[in-house]
This record gives C-alpha cells, sequence and structure tokens, in this order.
C-alpha cells in the first residue's frame, strides 16, 4: 500500500477514535446533567414552599394556604400495610425458590412469572385491585391502595430474597444438617441470619419503590381532601396528591406539589443509599 | 440458638418419650414450614393469574360490543358510547418509539464511557449517579416535565424545529403546527429521559462481562477504543445489549404518570408529534375514575388489558435474550 493512502487510512481510523470518546463523554455530561437539572429544579421550587405548616396542617381548598399532613400520613400508612402484607408473602416464596425448590418445575414458572410482575406497568396493577376489590365492595378504600402496593412489593421482596439465599454458601447448609436440624430451622436460624442484610436490602428498596408509585393508586385509595385514617374510606397519598395539585390552575396547590414532590425524592434517594450502603458494608465484610 | 441449646438439655436429661415429641414437633414445623413457603411461591403464580383473569373478565364487555373493531377504530367518544383503542395504541408506540431513538445511542455511549474510558476513581461515582436518575419516581418526571420541560421546548426548541422543517416534504408534516408545548414529542423525551439509566445500567453491565482477553487480543493488534467497542464488544454482548433495550422499552410502554403530565390526553392520531396525542397508561390513568357506564370502563380496562400484552410479550423478549447470553458467558 502506498504511504500516503496508508497515512489517510490511520489518520482516518485516529479521527473515529477521537470523535467517538469526544461522544461518549458527552452522553455521560448530558446523562449527569439531567439529573443535576431534575434535582435542581426540584431543590429550589420544593425548598421554597417548604414550611412548618406543610408537616402540621391538612390540604387546604383551592386558592387557599395548608399543609400536606393528611396525605403525608395517608402515605405512610398506606406503604406501611403494603410492605407488611407483602413482606412475608416475598420472602418465604422467595425463600421456596432458593431453598426448597432450586430446580424444580414450579419454581422455574414462578421465577418467570415473578419477572413479569416485577416489570408489569403499574397501572395494570391499579386495573386488577380495582377489578377484585373496589368493584365488589362498591367504595375505593385505603385497604384496596394498600393492597394495590403490596402486589408491587412481593416481586421486588421475591426476587431479592431468593437471590440472596442463593449467595449462602452451601456448607453452613451442610453443617447445620449434619447436626440434625430439621430443614426448616436451619433456614430460619442460618440462611436468614447470613442473609438478612441483603433481605433488608430488598425491602428498602421495595419501599423506595412503592412510596413514589402514583398509578396503582389512583383507582384504589382515590384522594381525600381531609384527614383519615379509616381504612374503608377513601384515603389520600402524597403523589395522588402531587398530581391533582399539580394539574390543577391554582398556585398555592401548585407549590404544594412541589414541595411534596421535594419530600417523596429526598425520601426515595434516603431509602435507596441506605439499601446501597448495607449492601455493600456486606460484601467488604 | 438458644432454643436448640435448651433442646439439647431437654434431650440429655429426658427420657425416650420427650426426644420422640421433640422429634415429631420438628418434623411438624418442618412440613409446616415447607408448605407455606410453598403456598407463597404458588400466590405469586396466582397472583398473576388473577391480574390476567380480571382483566379479561373486564373487558368482555367493551369486546362483545365493539368485536375487532375496537383495535382499528380511532374514535374515542363517552356520550355515544362508541370506543376504539386504535389513537392510545398509536400514540404508546409513537412516544415509545422516541424515547428509544434517543436513549439507545446515548445510554451504549455512557456504558461505552464507563467501561472503557472512564478512569476507576469516577467509575462508580458515575455509575450510581446514573441508578439514581433510575430510582427517582416517574411522578417526579411528570411535575419537571409538566413545568420545566413542556415550556422550554414550545418556547426554543419546538418553533425552531418547525421553522427548520417546514420547506421539507415528509418532515413538514411531522413537525407540523403550533407548538404546544406538550404533546408526543415532549412525552418521547422524558420517557427517553426515564428509560436512559436502565439501558446504561444494563450494557454497562454485559459489557464488563466480556472477557479480558478478547479485548487484549484486539488492542494488541493495533485496534483503536472505539475499533474494540465497536467491533469486539458489541458483537459479542448484542444478544444482552438489546435484551436491555427491550427492559427499557417494557418501561417506556408502561410508564403512565410522567406521560399522562405532558401528552395533552387526546383521543386522535395526528402525523405531528408536535400535536398532543395520548396513550394507553394516560388514558387509562386520566379517564377511569371519571368513566360512567360500564362501557365506558370496560373499554379502559380493555386498554389495559392490550398494554399488559405487548409489555408481556416484549420483556419475555428481553428475559430470553438475557439469559441466552448468560449462558453462553456462563
Amino acid at each position: 500500500m502506498p504511504e500516503a493512502a496508508n497515512n489517510a487510512l490511520y489518520a482516518g481510523r485516529r479521527r473515529r477514535n477521537v470523535i467517538a470518546k469526544g461522544l461518549a463523554l458527552a452522553a455521560t455530561a448530558l446523562g449527569l446533567g439531567w439529573l443535576v437539572l431534575i434535582l435542581g429544579v426540584l431543590l429550589y421550587e420544593g425548598l421554597g414552599g417548604l414550611s412548618l405548616s406543610v408537616f402540621t396542617e391538612m390540604t387546604p381548598p383551592p386558592g387557599a394556604a395548608g399543609g400536606l399532613l393528611n396525605a403525608i400520613v395517608g402515605s405512610l400508612i398506606l406503604t406501611g400495610l403494603a410492605v407488611l402484607i407483602g413482606t412475608p408473602i416475598g420472602v418465604l416464596a422467595g425463600t421456596y425458590l432458593a431453598e426448597y425448590g432450586r430446580h424444580d418445575k414450579l419454581s422455574s414458572v414462578v421465577r418467570f412469572i415473578n419477572d413479569v410482575l416485577l416489570s408489569a406497568p403499574s397501572i395494570v396493577i391499579g386495573l386488577f385491585v380495582y377489578e377484585v376489590m373496589v368493584a365488589p365492595m362498591g367504595h375505593f378504600s385505603g385497604w384496596a391502595g394498600a393492597v394495590a402496593l403490596a402486589v408491587i412489593v412481593i416481586p421486588v421482596v421475591v426476587r431479592t430474597t431468593e437471590d440472596m439465599l442463593t449467595l449462602v454458601p452451601d456448607t453452613l447448609r451442610e453443617a447445620a444438617a449434619s447436626i440434625g436440624l430439621p430443614r426448616a430451622h436451619m433456614i430460619i436460624r442460618i440462611a436468614y441470619r447470613a442473609a438478612q442484610a441483603g433481605i433488608v436490602t430488598g425491602i428498602l428498596l421495595a419501599v423506595a419503590r412503592i412510596s413514589g408509585e402514583t398509578a396503582p393508586l389512583l383507582f384504589t385509595a382515590l384522594n381525600n381532601q381531609f384527614w383519615s385514617t379509616n381504612m374503608n374510606a377513601p384515603m389520600p397519598s402524597l403523589p395522588v396528591v402531587i398530581f391533582q395539585f399539580a394539574l390543577s390552575p391554582y398556585e398555592e396547590w401548585q407549590s404544594l406539589a412541589w414541595t411534596g414532590a421535594l419530600l417523596i425524592t429526598v425520601t426515595v434517594l434516603a431509602l435507596s443509599i441506605i439499601a446501597r450502603s448495607l449492601t455493600s458494608t456486606r460484601k467488604s465484610s | 440458638m438458644s432454643e436448640v441449646t435448651l433442646n439439647n438439655a431437654e434431650l440429655r436429661t429426658g427420657e425416650t418419650p420427650s426426644r420422640a415429641a421433640l422429634l415429631r414437633r420438628m418434623r411438624t414445623s418442618d412440613a409446616l414450614f415447607h408448605g407455606l413457603t410453598r403456598a407463597a411461591a404458588i400466590a405469586v403464580l396466582l397472583l398473576l393469574s388473577g391480574v390476567i383473569a380480571s382483566l379479561v373478565i373486564g373487558s368482555a364487555p367493551a369486546f362483545r360490543a365493539f368485536g375487532f373493531s375496537f383495535f382499528t377504530t380511532e374514535s374515542w367518544n363517552p356520550v355515544t358510547e362508541k370506543f376504539g383503542a386504535l389513537a392510545p395504541i398509536y400514540g404508546t408506540l409513537v412516544t415509545s418509539f422516541i424515547a428509544m431513538a434517543i436513549a439507545v445511542p446515548i445510554g451504549l455511549m455512557i456504558a461505552f464511557f464507563l467501561t472503557e474510558l472512564c478512569p476507576g476513581w469516577l467509575r462508580r461515582p458515575i455509575g450510581i449517579a446514573i441508578e439514581l436518575l433510575a430510582g427517582i419516581p416517574s411522578i417526579i418526571y411528570g411535575i419537571w416535565g409538566l413545568f420545566v420541560f413542556a415550556p422550554f421546548l414550545q418556547r426554543y426548541v419546538q418553533p425552531f424545529l418547525i421553522d427548520a422543517f417546514g420547506n421539507i416534504p415528509v418532515l413538514s408534516t411531522v413537525f407540523e403546527g403550533p407548538p404546544y408545548g406538550i404533546g408526543m414529542l415532549t412525552a418521547g423525551l422524558i420517557l427517553a429521559i426515564m428509560v436512559l439509566p436502565f439501558i446504561t445500567s444494563i450494557s454497562r453491565d454485559v459489557f464488563d462481562a466480556v472477557p479480558p482477553v478478547l479485548k487484549e487480543a484486539a488492542y494488541g493488534v493495533g485496534c483503536t477504543t472505539w475499533e474494540v467497542f465497536r467491533n469486539i464488544i458489541l458483537p459479542y454482548t448484542r444478544v444482552g445489549v438489546i435484551g436491555g433495550f427491550m427492559l427499557g422499552l417494557g418501561r417506556a410502554l408502561g410508564e403512565t404518570m410522567a406521560v399522562t403530565f405532558v401528552i395533552g390526553n387526546a383521543h386522535k392520531i395526528s402525523a405531528s408529534i408536535l400535536a398532543p396525542g395520548t396513550t394507553i397508561s394516560a388514558s387509562i390513568a386520566n379517564e377511569f375514575t371519571e368513566a360512567v357506564g360500564d362501557i365506558y370502563t370496560s373499554s379502559l380496562i380493555a386498554l389495559g388489558l392490550i398494554l399488559f400484552l405487548i409489555t408481556f410479550v416484549v420483556l419475555a423478549a428481553a428475559r430470553y435474550m438475557l439469559m441466552r447470553l448468560q449462558r453462553r458467558i456462563g
């Protein structure tokens, strides 16, 4: 090959390489830029409306000042109940997949089904709970909202429980079996203890996921302008209030929506950072 | 542990009957726990069957009333109770397509940066930041899109697009009309931001799984970084990367709140992507609580069923592809 053509080829390859590297850098900057932009706007708008009354007053009627107390409490109740309902089922099912039926047919089906549930559109879960709870009962209720969120919790917990139990070394199980410990006792006393941090992480991630969920609550728990801890009545929740207030034309409502959005984001980010640090200390120890 | 030691003491001092009783107790609790976990696993199975069954039963009136024309009708009229799913399906596909068209190249480039170019100490913080982007609830994207992003697009980007493509035959229809701010393009862009972290983190994970020997061999014969990425890493991980795309696509298709804020909820099909439209999930979120009458409710549930089936197919394909890659890497 003549020298000139060779040089041109080389220069072309180098140029392409530099361009590609530049594009990769630009793409990363763009991705991080969005994060900064979103969090920045959220902080700016949300902190502006943040005051003590947000935590002490009820959601206001249009055009008046107020807080988010009933929505915050509603969210806490719904999330707490959802975790209470979803976690035991999730942990037990995950245990079956990892301990009893690691290779049987049922497990491989359940594993696939769980993956489908894990990424099913959350609004479809809302429709499901509407059909099985709200329609037969004839009214929207806090219970329906909690169940809808629990349906979202279950697959997350199943997945992490299974993954974490699979990481527990088999030698531990064999040692327990060799001293005559029945399987159930081995799982509860040894496997769970070894996988503890991981399972807790899974639950935290599930909480993070549902604390921002709006779609499944829209037509299960609905919303409530007032203080309500009655689980058989419509119940307010932070995400639904944000949705309603943000789309309203009233400035007070919009500002409360931003504040609520900031609260949710801070909660979710804190939860996922805690969850992350739990697993990372586990790995390094 | 305490119970075991207690039991051992019992064993040492006790006579045979107590030992037999203890064994029996252990056996029942063992069987009970086994049964319990099995029941929970089956409950997960029933959950999905329940979701599908309830959607099928709920949507039956709509399908009985409209038959196959439900899929081919654009009109959505609560007054005359004539419903068709074409506009929401169209909106769902178009917004997801816009999202993927933007997020795929950017996500791939970020993963390229993270695996091949990024200095080691920066890799973890950037990776975590990108994953935090995935953790932000969708309603936050929605409110941000409505108050910040849509006005920005309306003022600066959309007029520019309309002017720039105004004289080009096909593109002038695609970018036609007044700049509303909200609309299918805005929804697609928000979705792109939302699926970006998924695509990035999955691509990064599969790129990391490429055996270093392959890359080193390519560098050894004088390949540039880009050439290694383009000719070694990408072909090797193709199945996994496509699986990652599909996971992102599944999320884009089913995403509700972010889209509901910025789509405009108009049940009509426009050639222009600047026009307001609707998606399946946005229609359900906007109209379900206000739906009066069985046919209206049932039509919305039918939309839910269609959405579920579409995402199911996409996600199943994604899992299958990721599984295939995993098997190859072993």
